[in-house]
């Protein structure tokens, strides 16, 4: 088997008393799609804080390509790789679907400590953005102001924006949150696509997609894994079924 | 992409226009011999430098500062300081204005720039009053009273500002050289970055840009910028004091800002324009002219989303 993309080892977070995350392990190798499913309040929004970097474990340790970027920033871990979608949508309404994806391709490209000529003439930037809309089918109209695009589009750009990182690990909050069935289907083809060459970790509520896509799964409960298996496994795991899929399992399969 | 010539002067007319009347101002001054109105016309583009200034952190970055005039301060005490031990070289005042400014910016910026929203606000305000008080307490450069500056920057045979209408246009030529630097800025990857991380900085770092470090640079550029403004005001006025830096010189360049339209080229110099405007005329009228340029702010800010620059466009556009 592969050497894991991504590592974490008791990886343990509280506030104020409360247990977001404890003694939390997992991993996901290369071309995985690894989901955590649990219900609210279970730490799973918290979990993928923990691994962009927006907060800071108390304890554990969290490997990355074979690193250790328990401590990184936030940026220097989305430059080694690791992209993340946002469970509430998080874009940059006030510029045009292409130049919201065109500023995840110039993090990327170089530093951008470039003060003189126009970024407008910066026609690789466009064209690597306009290339990556179109993985996500968003292409049609790229200089449509952000903001005005509808809910599922904005899901679909958040996901463009991950993806034009060129990420080794994609960390997916919800991606599905908000969406109709036609859209839902439409994502879950894109995320299909995408498992081939990358790992991705799926935090995700509707069980159709997670049982769709999920090689493995997590199941979270007050801060902690209580199952880790295949979907099949998880299915017929007694502590899941008591814990938290007895109604779930109804309603999905 | 790009436009023809004919189609760009045609969308940019009064820009073009403006920047014709700043350069024949000087004609039609000396032939009706109003030398006051050169001088309005050097503090107002002086005033814009300041403001466009403060606009590319405030407009396009989301940084409000309300300590902004600190550095009109430090580069007016660039020249008079200097001129107070007999030293008039323009080219050390010149260079102590933008060094000062900058090595002030970059400092407070380190400080600053980790804070945001109101705490941003009084943490520079609190930055330049603490330079307001410094300047007031030092005995030796007037104190309270301020400093006479008896000759204007000297560069030697190559260009002398002692005569006003010279010095006209070494701050018209500052001016243009501002807003082409602003332009040039704000559209380049470093403009993206700051007006990205203006409008989402959690995304900004989640897709890989260390944002704090573009934000600085952006801080201590426009620092730098307002200090040029500061040098030519020195010059200007011949005299210099802390009220210079005082926390309400700051207001009023967020004013200006507001009212032309922040976050656009032209917005900071429109609002200086109609400031200066204002205060020559009404102030001639009564002495609470700012009673209207604040009735004007509110009512920019209810109906006048981008400011007298914006409403302008939306003038044209409809049309």
């Amino acid at each position: 088997m592969n050497a894991p993309l991504l590592e974490v080892s008791a990886l343990s977070r509280s506030f104020g008393g409360i247990a977001a995350a404890s003694e939390l392990s997992l991993q996901v190798v290369h071309g995985e799609v690894h989901a955590i499913i649990g219900p609210n309040g279970a730490g799973k929004t918290t979990l993928v804080s923990l691994l962009a970097g927006e907060l800071r474990p108390d304890s554990g340790s969290i490997r990355f390509c074979g690193e250790t970027i328990t401590a990184m920033p936030v940026h220097a871990r989305a430059q080694r790789g690791l992209a993340r979608t946002f469970q509430i949508t998080s874009i940059f309404p006030e510029f045009s679907a292409v130049g919201n994806v065109a500023m995840a391709v110039q993090a990327h490209a170089n530093h951008s400590f470039r003060f003189w000529r126009p970024v407008a003439a910066d026609m690789a930037l466009r064209q690597r953005a306009l290339e990556v809309l179109q993985q996500v089918g968003l292409a049609d109209a790229p200089d449509r102001n952000a903001g005005e695009m509808s809910h599922g589009e904005h899901r679909l750009l958040e996901m463009a924006m991950a993806l034009a990182t060129r990420p080794a690990l994609l960390l997916l909050d919800e991606p599905a949150a908000g969406l109709g069935p036609e859209e839902t289907t439409a994502m879950v083809a894109i995320l299909r696509k995408l498992r081939q060459d990358k790992g991705i970790l799926l935090v995700e509520h509707d069980m159709d997609v997670v049982f769709a896509i999920a090689d493995r799964i997590t199941v979270m409960v007050s801060g902690r894994a209580i199952a880790t298996g295949s979907p099949q496994a998880i299915r017929e795991d007694d502590n899941v079924r008591k814990a938290y899929l007895g109604e779930g399992l109804h309603e999905s399969a | 992409m790009s436009s023809s010539t004919p189609q760009y002067l045609a969308r940019h007319w009064p820009a073009f226009a403006g920047v014709l009347v700043l350069l024949a101002a000087p004609l039609a001054i000396t032939y009706w011999d109003q030398p006051f109105y050169l001088d309005v016309l050097m503090r107002l583009m002086i005033l814009a430098i300041a403001a466009s200034s403060l606009n590319l952190i405030l407009g396009y970055g989301g940084m409000i500062s309300l300590g902004h005039s600190v550095y009109i301060g430090i580069g007016a005490y660039a020249v008079g300081i200097p001129a107070y031990y007999d030293q008039y070289s323009g080219v050390l005042q010149l260079l102590l204005a933008l060094g000062g400014a900058g090595i002030f910016a970059l400092v407070t910026g380190l400080i600053c720039l980790r804070t945001r929203g109101a705490y941003f606000i009084m943490i520079t305000l609190a930055f330049a009053q603490m330079m307001y008080f410094t300047f007031v307490s030092i005995e030796e450069y007037g104190g309270d009273d301020g400093l006479v500056i008896y000759a204007r920057s000297d560069f030697g045979g190559l260009f002398d500002v002692e005569n006003s209408i010279r010095l006209y246009y070494l701050v018209a030529a500052c001016l243009l050289l501002t807003l082409l630097l602003v332009h040039r800025i704000v559209n380049s990857h470093f403009g993206m970055v700051i007006r990205g991380a203006k409008s989402n900085e959690p995304r900004m770092r989640a897709v890989g840009f260390p944002t704090f470090r573009y934000r600085l640079a952006c801080y201590v550029i426009s620092g730098m910028l307002c200090g040029l403004a500061g040098w030519l005001m020195g010059n200007f006025t011949g005299f210099i004091s802390p009220e210079m830096m005082d926390w309400t010189r700051s207001g009023e360049l967020i004013a200006m800002v507001i009212l032309g339209g922040s976050g656009t080229l032209l917005g900071p110099t429109i609002g200086a324009a109609v400031f200066i405007g204002m205060e020559t005329v009404l102030a001639e009228v009564t002495v609470y002219w700012h009673l209207y340029l604040g009735l004007l702010l509110i009512l920019v800010a209810k109906f006048g989303r981008g400011g007298l620059g914006g409403l302008w466009q939306r003038i044209r556009g409809v049309r």
